[in-house]
């Protein structure tokens, strides 16, 4: 066994700057997107834009709150883009037989149950959370398609999208919906034993089981956290289109993998904040909508995405502190 | 051991294939057209091009590593190839697309294998990267290669040769390639050494960087000359061609059984999980059932032989 | 029966086997309250084992523990904790990105009804343990940004706030500045002050003889004797603690030494070893002893190419050369047998042909494909010259017994006969017998005219197999011995008594 280099007491000013930036970069990105982005177009910092960005970013917002529980434990799930699909083509095609309401339910309920198995399958069979989702993502749709066949749904009742059209000044309901649920989340991660414990899994899940806490139960919750945000997506996102499409949510859960990490919330588990995720959501959102309004051609969207991830990647292991080795 | 518990083993070990086994004996006695030498060749020429690119990731996975990339890969290159085949003609098309894919290979493996980031959201970027480079390449419209019925650039996906397809012969040449490589050369031991134990490797003399570098030049190799096959097949690409092959060939690997975790697993495990995936995509089309149905099963498929997998594995040693 | 001295924790006949080896053979022994009680043995003598057993980590297959007058089964570390035994060891079970609060009270945070955490009193309960113990950090610090003699005080705080009555401390003084080891010490005499029974097990002498009220001997997992510390000394401890005949494990090769083929001068790198300095000539053994966290392997890597030194340099075969890469240094004919069998030795879902063979796969290729009956043919050769048990060429390395594997680690490296070879730790965990033969082949790889280190904890070992001996404490060499210098009194008073300050970390 080495002797380890105690990290000192005293850091210097430098370091510590560079200590805080390795753990909270992306208030960095962030605020260097807006700055960019005000500069390069005048309608970047209107009312309506910002509201439109929060919109836009809340959908994969909900999910990333999801997937940054699940995350921190060490997990990820795949299938959250899926089971957004199915919840919105329930939402939508049960509202003629059961009524809106219990449509809705139905919706919330069918992305908690998957939710549920995926996590009972990874806690109890051992298997890699990477491969059963892997399974979910692609099954799942396939549930979808025998639900909706290939074409997409159509609400009857148009009132139902005006509950998208809900706005508390800028903030639009799904904006709202999303920050609320970080909101509590957050607080979750703080301040409850639940919360608490992700760390604790996450972090050194040996310890952790050492001290009495049961693993497999907390797994299957965090998952069923995670497929109930996605079903919330699904259903937000009925409401806003009045359709549901059977290949909604395609690729959404690499969005939402790509903001989180993003963020900060590392993959390896133990680490993460939902407010990292909210930075991380809000980056994404910005390079997007900026990208867009400079009339930037699409490819330009998804090759700065890519790089933004990597540019990401590489300061993570710039920053990261020399440990004793 | 008593009987019980030898059949339980059995199961283990075998059930996948024998439940496999018992699907196709039902495809072969509802549907007529099942068994027959037209519906097999079909079959084996559709996965001749997601085979050929689960060959390279395959390499990739021994060591432990993940490449989510090969579909946008697939689909630029096969942009580029017919693109190419229509300004500078097949030959000089063929030896770009090749050396696109080895570069975009040599990124990935600078970024995964030299650099040590993560291979997971490394390769999501360039699924996202490679997107974009495609739609620019591209301008967003579709290729197309007028002169299909003229061409030899046809040999590759519409040719035959002996009366079977040249994708499944492609397929096959490769696949003993590359298992020869992996079980009988160097490169291949260090493969399976790093997936293994990569600490122990290193300590034995292994350049673990170098190797997984090659492995992901490797994937960009065979993605190449899947796109090959596949814009000769198809004779155009649009810019959505490849979309979704990662999620294919990831599953064709895991159903053959090779560990993501790294260390083990064969060319020919992959070749079965691909050909399973393709024969239960077939059989349920033919009993009648919608293309979206397979993805049900395949889901299903998944958890169960990974589960009986781990089952078998408990005990050992596992990365 | 003086009241002060009735034994709170009492270890009855405790038999704890793995598979081929016997890791505690009917130990008994008693913790009283209020008594700072030494565990002293070498490395595999069981310390550690008794240790887990007592914590809820392991089962023992007989014996019983009685807890206060009564018998108990500890189930799992958190009902031992419950019961009041915690133990603190070198994997510290903390989690850094929680706070010390939460940390000390892992899996028993006090929640309301909605299991929201309660914070303030978690706040204030923690606050009133650190206190007692004399902490200066505050209970919502992240543990992560602790030192690691923090870090461990985070432990400690457990023991406080859990009323720990059985306090067992596993080498705690390993990563510490002189000024924590004393902050350690004095927080021990107030644990032991306030009745609990503490457990010190530890290599380091001096310290054990500064802070213990008795010392209890295990050798090979069999209790050698309990002592008052009052009462005994080193040479008597030391006694009980290899007393085996030493002619056992006398295997010293003949003395025939040869030109000079590893140099290393100053060797340094901060935090871990400084000014390291010495060299072995052909058929030579040349023993590297010390302590646990001694820098040894450390030193060892980076010759290896494992790792890089800050500054240093090195001679091979009289030449001066660049640091090697692990390639290199094996092409040059190095070879390392690393601690850690499982870890850095070997691939375990590989048989032990692919193992052999895997330092030097280009001997057993032509233009790249591998020529697997030249293989086979090596495996077949070591595996009858070391008599390695196995059912074939391919079947796992996992499954085979400590012992065999360690020759396979062994065979993977003579089979290119190399010039230098590097032992660290060869006989770790392996049963008597193997052991044995393995120093028996280190004096025959000697002979053969290899440069050889041995790197040992044990002291039979390294007397048993060393021409000529390299102490080295806390990274630095602190004495060489050889001839009738080369006793294991002067081995242990080098390192124990050594009081150098750690090597100074990066600031």
């Amino acid at each position: 066994m080495s002797i380890q280099a105690s990290l000192t007491h005293n850091p210097k000013r430098g370091e510590r700057a560079i200590h805080w930036l390795y753990r909270n970069h992306i208030w960095l990105f962030l605020t260097l997107s807006i700055l960019v982005f005000s500069l390069a177009s005048p309608y970047f910092l209107t009312v309506n834009n910002l509201s439109n960005v929060l919109t836009q970013g809340a959908f994969i917002g909900i999910l990333a709150v999801g997937m940054t529980m699940v995350m921190i434990d060490g997990e990820i799930d795949l299938s959250v883009g899926a089971i957004l699909a199915l919840a919105s083509a329930l939402a939508i095609g049960l509202q003629d037989s059961l009524g809106v309401w219990p449509a809705v339910m139905c919706a919330l309920l069918s992305g908690a149950v998957l939710g549920f198995v995926n996590g009972s399958v990874v806690a109890l069979s051992g298997m890699h959370s990477f491969v059963v989702t892997l399974g979910g993502l692609i099954g799942i749709r396939g549930l979808v398609f025998v639900y909706t066949g290939e074409n997409a749904l159509m609400v009857t009742n148009f009132d139902y999208t005006e509950y998208a059209e809900i706005y508390l000044g800028p903030v639009s309901l799904t904006a709202m919906v999303f920050l609320a649920l970080a909101a509590f989340f957050q607080w979750i991660l703080s301040s409850t034993r639940h919360g608490r414990e992700t760390y604790a899994v996450g972090d050194n899940i040996q310890a952790a089981h050492d001290a009495g806490i049961n693993v497999k139960r907390h797994k299957i919750i965090n998952f069923t956290i995670c497929g109930t945000m996605a079903a919330i997506a699904g259903i937000l996102l009925s409401m806003r289109l009045g359709t549901a499409e059977p290949n909604a949510g395609k690729i959404w859960e690499l969005w939402t993998i790509i903001a989180v990490v993003l963020g900060g919330t590392r993959l390896t588990g133990g680490f993460g904040s939902m407010w990292k995720t909210v930075g991380g959501v809000l980056t994404l959102a910005i390079l997007r909508n900026g990208l867009r309004l400079l009339n930037t051609p699409n490819y330009v969207e998804l090759i700065v995405m890519g790089l933004v991830l990597i540019l990401a990647l590489l300061l993570d292991q710039a920053l990261s502190p020399r440990t004793g080795r | 051991m008593t009987l019980g518990k030898q059949a339980t083993t059995a199961m283990r070990r075998h059930g996948l294939i024998l439940a496999f086994s018992i699907f196709l004996a039902i495809v072969a006695v509802t549907a007529d057209s099942f068994l027959t030498i037209g519906n097999i060749l079909d079959v084996i020429r559709q996965v001749s091009i997601t085979g050929m690119i689960a060959i390279g990731v395959t390499f990739v996975v021994i060591t432990g590593r993940l490449d989510l990339s090969v579909g946008s890969m697939l689909t630029l290159l096969t942009v580029i190839v017919v693109d190419q085949h229509n300004s500078v003609g097949p030959a000089d098309a063929i030896m770009i697309v090749i050396l696109a894919g080895l570069l975009l290979g040599v990124i990935n493996g600078i970024l995964v294998g030299f650099m040590g980031l993560n291979a997971l959201i490394v390769t999501l970027a360039m699924l996202s990267i490679l997107q974009g480079v495609t739609l620019f390449y591209s301008g967003g419209s579709n290729v197309n290669i007028p002169n299909a019925q003229s061409t030899w650039f046809a040999v590759f996906g519409r040719g035959t040769t002996f009366g079977l397809p040249n994708p499944a012969i492609f397929f096959v040449i490769s696949a003993a390639i590359a298992s020869f490589v992996l079980r009988r050369t160097i490169f291949g031991r260090m493969i399976y050494a790093i997936g293994g134990n990569e600490v122990a490797s290193t300590f034995s003399g292994i350049n673990a960087k170098q190797t997984v570098f090659w492995a992901y030049v490797l994937s960009g190799f065979m993605t190449a000359l899947a796109a090959i096959i596949m814009g000769s097949r198809v004779m155009g690409a649009q810019n959505t061609i490849g979309q979704g092959y990662e999620l294919t060939v990831l599953a064709g690997i895991i159903l053959g059984g090779t560990s993501l975790l790294g260390g083990s697993g064969t060319i020919w495990r992959t070749v079965l999980g691909i050909a399973m995936l393709g024969f239960i995509q077939n059989g349920l089309l033919l009993l009648g059932f919608p293309y979206y149905v397979q993805w049900l099963v395949t889901w299903g498929v998944i958890i169960v032989a990974v589960w009986i997998d781990l089952g078998a594995k408990r005990g050992r040693i596992l990365a | 029966m003086d009241e002060k001295h009735t034994a709170v924790l009492k270890v009855e006949n405790i038999t704890k086997r793995f598979p081929g080896v016997t890791a505690l053979d009917n130990v008994s022994f008693d913790i009283r309250a209020g008594e700072v009680h030494a565990l002293v043995g070498e490395n595999g003598a069981g310390k550690s084992t008794l240790m887990k057993v007592l914590a809820g980590l392991h089962k023992a297959e007989e014996g019983r523990i009685v807890h206060r007058g009564t018998e108990v089964h500890v189930t799992s570390p958190l009902d031992a904790r419950l019961k009041g035994i915690l133990l603190i060891h070198q994997e510290l079970s903390l989690s850094p990105e929680l706070s010390v609060a939460e940390n000390i009270y892992l899996g028993a945070w006090p929640t309301n009804a909605f299991g929201v955490l309660r914070k303030r009193y978690l706040h204030d309960e923690t606050k009133r343990a650190l206190d007692a113990l004399g902490c200066d950090f505050a209970p919502d610090t992240r543990v992560g940004t602790l030192s690691i003699a923090r870090q461990q005080m985070v432990e400690i705080a457990r023991a406080q706030a859990f009323n720990a009555n059985v306090v067992i401390f596993d080498e705690p003084t390993a990563s510490l500045t002189d000024g924590e080891k004393e902050q350690l010490f004095a927080t021990i005499r107030e644990l032991r002050q306030a009745g609990a029974g503490i457990v010190y097990i530890s290599h380091k002498m001096d310290e054990i003889f500064e802070l213990t009220d008795r010392i209890t001997v295990l050798r090979d997992g069999v209790v050698q004797g309990t002592r008052n510390t009052v009462d005994t000394e080193l040479t008597e401890i030391t006694r009980m603690m290899i007393g085996r005949d030493l002619d056992a494990y006398f295997h010293r090769a003949k003395s025939n030494f040869g030109g000079e083929v590893l140099r290393i001068e100053g060797l340094s790198k901060s935090g871990l070893y400084k000014d390291v300095s010495f060299t072995v000539r052909a058929g030579e053994v040349l023993g590297l002893y010390g302590l646990i966290g001694a820098g040894r392997s450390e030193v060892v890597e980076t010759i290896f190419g494992i790792r890089k030194a800050d500054s240093g340099s090195m001679h091979w075969l009289g030449q001066k050369t660049e640091f090697p890469t692990p390639r290199q240094a094996i092409d040059l004919g190095m070879s390392l047998v690393p601690e850690s069998r499982k870890e850095q030795g070997l691939v375990l879902n590989m048989g032990g042909r692919a193992n052999t063979t895997l330092p030097h796969l280009s001997s057993y290729s032509t233009a790249g494909v591998m020529n697997h009956g030249q293989e086979l043919a090596t495996y077949e050769k070591y595996r009858e010259a070391l008599d390695i048990k196995t059912t074939g060429p391919d079947q796992e390395v996992s499954t085979l017994s400590g012992g065999n594997q360690q020759k396979f680690v062994l065979a993977k490296w003579l089979c290119a006969s190399p010039k230098f070879i590097i032992l660290d730790e060869p006989t770790r965990g392996i049963d008597i017998g193997s052991k044995s033969a393995i120093h028996q082949l280190i004096a025959g790889l000697a002979e053969q005219g290899l440069a050889v280190i041995v790197i040992s904890s044990e002291m039979p070992e390294v007397l048993g197999v060393s021409h000529r001996v390299v102490a080295m404490a806390e990274g630095q060499v602190v004495g060489e011995f050889t001839g009738d210098d080369l006793t294991e009194e002067n081995l242990i008073t080098a390192v124990s008594h050594h009081r150098a300050a750690l090597p100074a970390a990066a600031q």
